[in-house]
């Protein structure tokens, strides 16, 4: 089905792209600290009002 | 080639029954088929119900009819909120997420009972959500922003609907490593699957951004937590709720790739630029949430740029890929079908009658030009002033969810028919009619909310009139004309959306049986090659076709480009006559 040999060294980002668990990990901690944890972080700042 | 259910695989000790199909020779664990349908008839059927709701806001916005009473009007809006932009994209999701595992990749289904948990729980969390909302005391929107405070079964049905689409997702995961170590596929995952892979890393991070949310807010409906901050709410809530259309993006594009391997034989452009895009979207496209939080004092401006603009156009990247590489492989796929004359006979001698590819090629042409440019707009900061929190919003979604994943789902739905199900689709002549029914009336409804949005209509008024406010105020009179055009519209794809429902309802319960002697004709119009070749097959297959001559793909890309950077600066010159700088 590939059309890649078994033989050849597979590239570096081949590999990266066919783990999923990989893929998993980046795709949720990437939005989740640059979205989530540093809005919140913000927020959090926010004073209080007296 | 069997066709019949029999074939018992044994792999890995553990024993499936399988049948090949005999379009694309591909072996279908009859568990995965069952589980696919059942989330396939259960999608089908939110979509009606979210579809007759739908058409009750749109009456109502429509100031001529103003149909509903501004209780019933709320009630209505929420339910449909929920019903189409969760329960039947999500429960269609599920179906293409095991489509895309254990039938393109030829093996079982990892842990099929836990399929099913996750069905009965997102049937139970979607029937209670939509019960809890039709009492009418949970009349809080799709947002369901608090201190707005809903039933407390509103957000456990919520709750209960991810968790079942998170089992979903760990079964669509586990899948890939059953074929990984069965050693069902050879080297690297077709690029369908990949797209499905995409989705689902973007549903496990909507769905963790929901329960961070959801749960607490359950505990406060409870009376177990006393407080919950608005713009904290606001932002996590938003990781869920945009993120949740994303899912969509990644899934629709996956289908596009798909429709086009079956009907047409076609192969991706390049396996490298098609797959990065994905990954731009694993890495970047949630980040789209941050521009409903573009006028949030409480944010910085470097989060809300970041966010929206920098890490937010290389999803777009993403998207401008996806918008070349598609036609760029039906134009290859078509000029190696024999149509190589001129610019353009590969996409005139498409086959335009056959309502997978008519409902894939609108769904390609509105997502790129209605719903990927307006959000370009909304994610630039300074443009997203004049139209945040407008109609012009729903207006971006209903061009995305509507006309892009909607459709393309309907599109996929009639080769779901012949290939899952094995019945022909009734009536061909209505289903050839239907894509362009749905997609001219959901392009229309995106448009006229656009145009609405952009005059300052806000989202979610009932009354554009005020008729009953103390301090009155007048939209412009277009702007009445863009909600009645968008009543009319919205008529126009009720009609196409409730064809969709008839002809797939009556197919699976009457349709004639598809067997090997018929399935490729029950595919609908091919091209002569495809049908004599058996290239439907690349469905399941890694290969890339290569850049070759592709002018008609070039020319329309060119078109879009114009398109884009003309609107675009277009809102620019609005925003400079908002805000005179003399």
């Amino acid at each position: 089905m590939s059309d890649t040999g078994t033989s050849e060294k597979i590239p570096f980002m081949q590999r990266v792209l066919d783990n999923p668990f990989l893929l998993l990990f980046l795709g949720v901690t990437v939005p989740a600290t640059l979205y989530l944890v540093w809005g919140l972080v913000e927020l959090t700042q926010i004073p209080v009002a007296e | 080639m069997a066709t019949a259910a029999g074939e018992i695989g044994v792999i890995g000790g553990i024993a499936a029954k399988f049948r090949t199909c005999p379009v694309t020779a591909l072996k279908i664990d009859l568990a995965a088929e069952r589980l696919i349908k059942a989330n396939a008839v259960a999608a089908v059927v939110f979509l009606a119900i979210g579809g007759v709701l739908g058409l009750l806001v749109a009456l109502t916005r429509w100031p001529a009819v103003h149909l509903l009473d501004s209780d019933t009007f709320y009630m209505v809006l929420t339910a449909h909120g929920l019903n189409v932009l969760l329960f039947w994209i999500i429960f269609f999701e599920m179906a293409i997420l095991y489509f895309a595992s254990a039938v393109l990749l030829n093996c079982r289904l990892a842990a099929p009972q836990f399929a099913w948990i996750a069905f009965v729980l997102m049937v139970a969390g979607a029937l209670l959500t939509d019960f809890t909302v039709l009492q009418g005391d949970s009349s809080v929107m799709f947002t369901s922003y608090v201190p707005l405070r809903a039933s407390p079964n509103f957000y456990l049905g919520l709750i209960l609907f991810a968790v079942g689409a998170l089992i979903g997702c760990m079964v669509f995961f586990g899948t890939l490593v059953v074929a990984r170590e069965e050693r069902t596929y050879e080297g690297s995952v077709p690029l369908v699957t990949f797209g499905a892979i995409a989705a689902a890393v973007i549903a496990v991070f909507t769905i963790a951004s929901g329960a961070i949310i959801l749960i607490p807010t359950w505990l406060w409906s409870l009376g177990y937590i006393g407080h919950i901050d608005t713009l904290m709410y606001k932002l996590v809530w938003w990781g869920m709720g945009h993120s949740s259309q994303q899912i969509n993006v990644s899934a629709h594009v996956a289908v596009w790739y798909a429709i086009a391997a079956i009907l047409l034989g076609a192969k991706p452009l390049s396996e490298k630029v098609s797959r990065t895009a994905f990954l731009f979207y694993i890495l970047f496209l949630q980040l789209a949430s941050a521009h409903h939080l573009l006028v949030e004092p409480g944010l910085s401006s470097e989060w809300k740029v970041f966010n929206t603009s920098y890490a937010l156009y290389l999803a777009v990247l993403g998207s401008l890929i996806h918008g070349m590489t598609v036609p760029g492989a039906i134009e290859a796929a078509q000029r190696r079908n024999g149509y190589v004359h001129g610019m353009f006979e590969w996409l005139r001698r498409a086959p335009w009658g056959n309502p997978a590819f008519s409902g894939m090629f609108l769904s390609l042409v509105m997502f790129g030009f209605i719903g990927g440019i307006s959000g370009v707009v909304l994610g630039t900061e300074q443009l997203n002033i004049m139209m945040h929190n407008t109609l012009y919003v729903p207006g971006h979604f209903h061009g995305t969810v509507v006309a892009g994943t909607t459709l393309a789902f309907m599109a996929l739905t009639y080769l779901v028919l012949p290939l899952i199900f094995r019945r022909e689709v009734m009536w061909p002549g209505l289903a050839k009619w239907q894509p362009w029914l749905f997609g001219i009336g959901a392009g229309g409804i995106s448009l006229f909310m656009l145009g609405a949005g952009t005059l300052g209509v806000a989202r979610r008024h009932w009354d554009i009139t005020f008729a009953d406010a103390i301090l009155s105020f007048d939209y412009p009179a277009t702007a009445f004309l863009m909600l009645g055009l968008n009543g009319i519209f919205a008529i126009l794809a009720t009609v196409g959306g409730a064809l969709y429902v008839a002809i797939t309802v009556a197919s699976v319960l009457f349709g004639r049986p598809v067997h090997e002697r018929n399935a490729l004709h029950a595919l609908g119009p091919l091209p002569q090659r495809v049908v004599e070749s058996g290239s439907s097959a690349q469905v399941g297959r890694h290969g890339s076709e290569g850049f070759g001559h592709l002018p008609g793909t070039y020319t329309l890309v060119a078109v879009f480009f114009v398109a884009f950077a003309l609107y675009y600066f277009v809102n620019w010159k609005y925003l400079s006559e908002l805000w005179p700088l003399s």
